[in-house]
């Protein structure tokens, strides 16, 4: 061990400490001035990558990335207080992600510019000076000196081993010094901000070709940030100040519309937020009690439809309009109702029985929508064309279908709806917080733990679950009441199992999973990022089923506890690890 | 020792629990007197687990009755803790992702009454009810000496200390009467000193104790009374010294003199 100590590990290229910096620092600026020139002559290929001295398109990507990667590399030489402020953990693994990241981003960029205009005739040579320059940037950050303790095997790893000990942070930081209150939100304000470029910047990407090289980025970027230990001082802050956590979340969420212009990637973001509030829902049944719901849709499907009957169409069986505080109080109270009659019979069953007959209840769901047309039924929900022309909202005379204007900036129709339905998220937010913190939600985390023991503690596992149950239909109900409006028309066949269009419950379920189970930010995140890659990657969405099993896949073998970590599961998977979170949890 | 004037808190008769064609526990009698500590002990195999699962509602016996404080006790196990009977599991059943002191605080579930809705609310009620359960918590794990790991998963305690939190989440049911099923099951002679010094502090509190052990020394230093369950029956029940003197206990339990001599 002291043998080891003092003689640091190779890095997976070795080269002397200072040639590696150089090298680095050279090849981030180089990649840096070569975004200014152009990479291919013809603007067939979006984004207009063929003007010099103007970056277009994937070029502000790896401009992004090269000065991210500049800065850290910089910060590697600088004094040793600013190294504390932007790389708690050690400047080497974000300077060598940032510049992989980039290195991956530019170079897709010209093999994407290669595929798509045919040959590699059509790259200029400013695209060849990125490439290389990119290559110099990664060579040299392979050579960086490790930031991790080193021990006597690590000098004689394979180059892979050697790579993800250059990628281990250091030794975790000491405490930061407490900031005053007011620099501490004003950081954790700070952070939000950026979190809401960062996701505009996704949700605005109109070619397939830029939103790729942004997730490549931003994923890299991300983990950079993470092992810079950055995500684990603002993860310190966002716990200890929650409440302007979540307003500053909810702030920057309804700054969104106002940073568009035209509806397009407002219905997007609008989606979004329906299907991450019904994952964060199921995450009350799934991720609280533990209960394998595999019919959870259905209940979405119930608010839909509710509201869909009591809107005014014309072609509802009731024809009654319902202001909107009736019809969302009604959808959930139908919600509520279908909640108790499927899990009364059900939650005696456990673990892969309940799994099954919920996946049944749920396609019983759609049948009987489907059947209940006139002809197999009586005709209430119009069979399998379900129920059309639902109106727009009008709340004290706020119609919800026209364009508003806010500040000058117009809001339109799915801008409304987008804001409605982020106060459904906030409810839903809040009533998991606080359910969560109670004796209700730490009896259903004791059932998920263990139910045995759990009723030997006096608790009514039966009474609790459907709790669970009732409350997870509830939320559903609520967001499907709004649901039914904003896409103005409610049919059978969005609600089943697994379709190529979310809303289903293998979506919402892999969301869940995906994003990290009994988080708040997890079925969030993976809601979004699930429901913007295929459509995003025009060529991803006839494959959107194979991407989740792909993504759950992947994400079992390296990451059991999903992208956001609950900071138990975190003890739970990786036990011989330092007991720090890994992302965010606010 | 004289017997307890007092009436019983619990009351077992004739109970008989089968499993099919094994008959488990044979129709045996039990009963913890308040403020006792009651030992049972029984080589393997002999239904004192089996036992405590009638006792705690999670088997209903085939026959016999059982009362707790002169009522009959309820058949389900979440019923028979909010009567005042808890317990702790032979192989340790905590909640092992939840952190010390949220162990405990579920314990506190049968002696507070506030619903979802008040917590959604955030109610004064609720403030009020999180705040006292709290404060009874904290009490708790000073008691089990377990405040500085208060903030601890349960899963990442030593051993010693998992089979202490049990307990003090067993406590926080503010129980009549407390079964332990093998509390010193691995510990070393210095856990289970300490273990027995906890017990006799649990009793000092005004909780009887009906406790299942293999460690004689235990079991004899520690209970007013001693039962011994052999093949399902009861053998005999009387003092540690009368039943660690019987013949039939020797010869059951702990063996005959030739095979051990001293």
């Amino acid at each position: 061990m002291t043998h080891a100590q003092t003689q640091p590990a190779t890095p997976v290229i070795p080269l002397p400490p200072r040639a590696a910096h150089l090298t680095t620092l050279t090849g981030a600026t180089l990649t840096l001035a070569t975004t200014f020139l152009a990479w291919t002559w013809t603007t067939t290929f979006p984004g207009n990558l063929t003007i010099n001295g103007y970056p277009g398109g994937l070029q502000t990507i790896t401009l992004t990335g090269a000065t991210l990667t500049l800065l850290y590399a910089t910060t590697a030489l600088a004094p040793p207080r600013l190294q504390r402020l932007l790389a708690p953990a050690g400047t080497t693994p974000p300077t060598l992600l940032l510049a992989l990241g980039t290195f991956a981003a530019t170079w897709y960029t010209l093999a994407a510019i290669t595929l798509d205009l045919g040959g590699l005739v059509n790259l200029e040579p400013g695209g060849y000076a990125a490439g290389a320059a990119s290559l110099l940037t990664l060579t040299g950050a392979l050579a960086l000196p490790n930031t991790a303790p080193t021990t006597t095997e690590t000098t004689r790893r394979t180059p892979w081993q050697r790579l993800r000990h250059s990628l281990t942070p250091g030794p975790p930081p000491p405490p930061p010094r407490t900031l005053p209150t007011w620099a501490e939100t004003l950081t954790i304000a700070a952070a939000f901000a950026l979190g809401l470029l960062l996701l505009t910047y996704g949700i605005d990407t109109d070619y397939g070709e830029l939103f790729t090289g942004y997730l490549i980025l931003t994923a890299t970027g991300l983990a950079a940030l993470h092992r810079a230990g950055l995500t684990t001082r603002l993860n310190h802050l966002t716990t200890k100040h929650r409440t302007t956590t979540l307003t500053a979340a909810f702030t920057a969420a309804a700054c969104f519309p106002l940073t568009q212009t035209n509806d397009t990637y407002t219905n997007l973001a609008t989606s979004i937020l329906v299907f991450a509030t019904v994952a964060l829902g199921l995450n009350v049944v799934v991720g609280l009690a533990g209960l394998l719901d595999l019919g959870y849709v259905a209940f979405l499907g119930v608010g839909a439809y509710t509201a869909a009957l009591v809107s005014g169409s014309p072609e509802s069986a009731l024809h009654a309009r319902f202001p909107f505080w009736a019809a969302v109080l009604t959808g959930i109270a139908a919600s509520l109702l279908f909640g108790i009659l499927i899990g009364a019979p059900t939650l005696r069953l456990r673990g892969d029985y309940l799994a099954i007959v919920t996946l049944g209840f749920g396609e019983i769901f759609r049948i009987t929508m489907t059947n209940l047309n006139g002809k197999t039924g009586p005709d209430i929900t119009n069979g399998a064309m379900g129920i059309p022309n639902i109106p727009e909202l009008n709340i004290l005379g706020f119609n919800f279908g026209t364009t508003h204007h806010l500040l000058g900036i117009p809001i339109g129709r799915f801008g409304n709806y987008y804001l409605l339905m982020l106060l459904a998220t906030l409810t839903v937010v809040l009533v998991f917080r606080r359910a969560t913190d109670s004796r209700t939600g730490r009896a259903w985390i004791a059932i998920r733990e263990d139910e045995t023991a759990a009723t030997a503690m006096g608790i009514n596992a039966f009474r609790l679950k459907l709790l669970a149950f009732a409350l997870g239909a509830a939320l559903a109900g609520l967001a499907g009441t709004i649901h039914a409006h904003v896409i103005t028309t409610a049919t059978p066949d969005q609600y089943q199992f697994a379709g190529t269009v979310p809303p289903n419950s293998a979506f919402l379920l892999a969301a869940v999973i995906l994003g990290g189970m009994g988080t708040i930010t997890g079925p969030l995140l993976g809601a979004a990022l699930l429901y913007l890659i295929p459509s995003k990657l025009d060529f991803m969405q006839d494959y959107q089923l194979l991407l989740f099993g792909l993504a759950l896949i992947l994400l079992m073998r390296f990451r059991p506890e999903g992208l956001v970590v609950d900071r138990r599961k975190q003890l739970e998977f990786h036990e011989p690890e330092t007991p720090t979170a890994k992302a965010p949890t606010p | 020792m004289t017997p307890n004037p007092a009436p019983p808190l619990l009351h077992a008769t004739g109970i008989t629990m089968r499993f099919g064609g094994l008959t488990a526990v044979r129709a045996v009698d039990l009963t913890v007197h308040p403020d006792e500590i009651l030992g049972l002990i029984g080589p393997n195999g002999a239904g004192k687990t089996t036992l405590f699962n009638c006792l705690t509602g999670l088997y209903t016996p085939d026959e016999g009755t059982i009362t707790y404080a002169g009522k009959p006790l309820p058949t389900r196990p979440h019923l028979v803790t909010r009567i005042g009977i808890a317990r702790t599991f032979q192989n340790i059943r905590l909640f092992p992702n939840m952190t010390v002191l949220e162990n405990v605080l579920v314990g506190r579930h049968t002696r507070t009454h506030e619903g979802l809705l008040s917590a959604l609310l955030r109610t004064p009620a609720h403030h009020r009810a999180e705040h006292t359960s709290r404060q009874h918590a904290t009490e708790l794990l000073e008691f089990t000496g377990l405040t500085r790991k208060s903030d601890h998963l349960a899963r990442n305690l030593p051993y010693g200390e998992q089979r202490k939190l049990e307990i003090a989440r067993a406590l926080a049911s503010e129980p009549g009467l407390l079964l332990l099923d093998e509390p010193t099951a691995g510990m070393n002679p210095q856990e289970t000193r300490a273990t027995e010094h906890l017990v006799h502090a649990i009793r000092a509190r005004g909780t009887a104790v009906l406790v299942i052990e293999h460690d004689m020394r235990f079991i004899f230093n520690l209970c007013d009374r001693v039962a011994v369950l052999v093949q399902g029956q009861k053998l005999t029940e009387g003092t540690p010294t009368t039943v660690q003197a019987d013949p039939r206990v020797i010869a059951a339990y702990l063996g005959t003199p030739e095979e051990d001599p001293r």
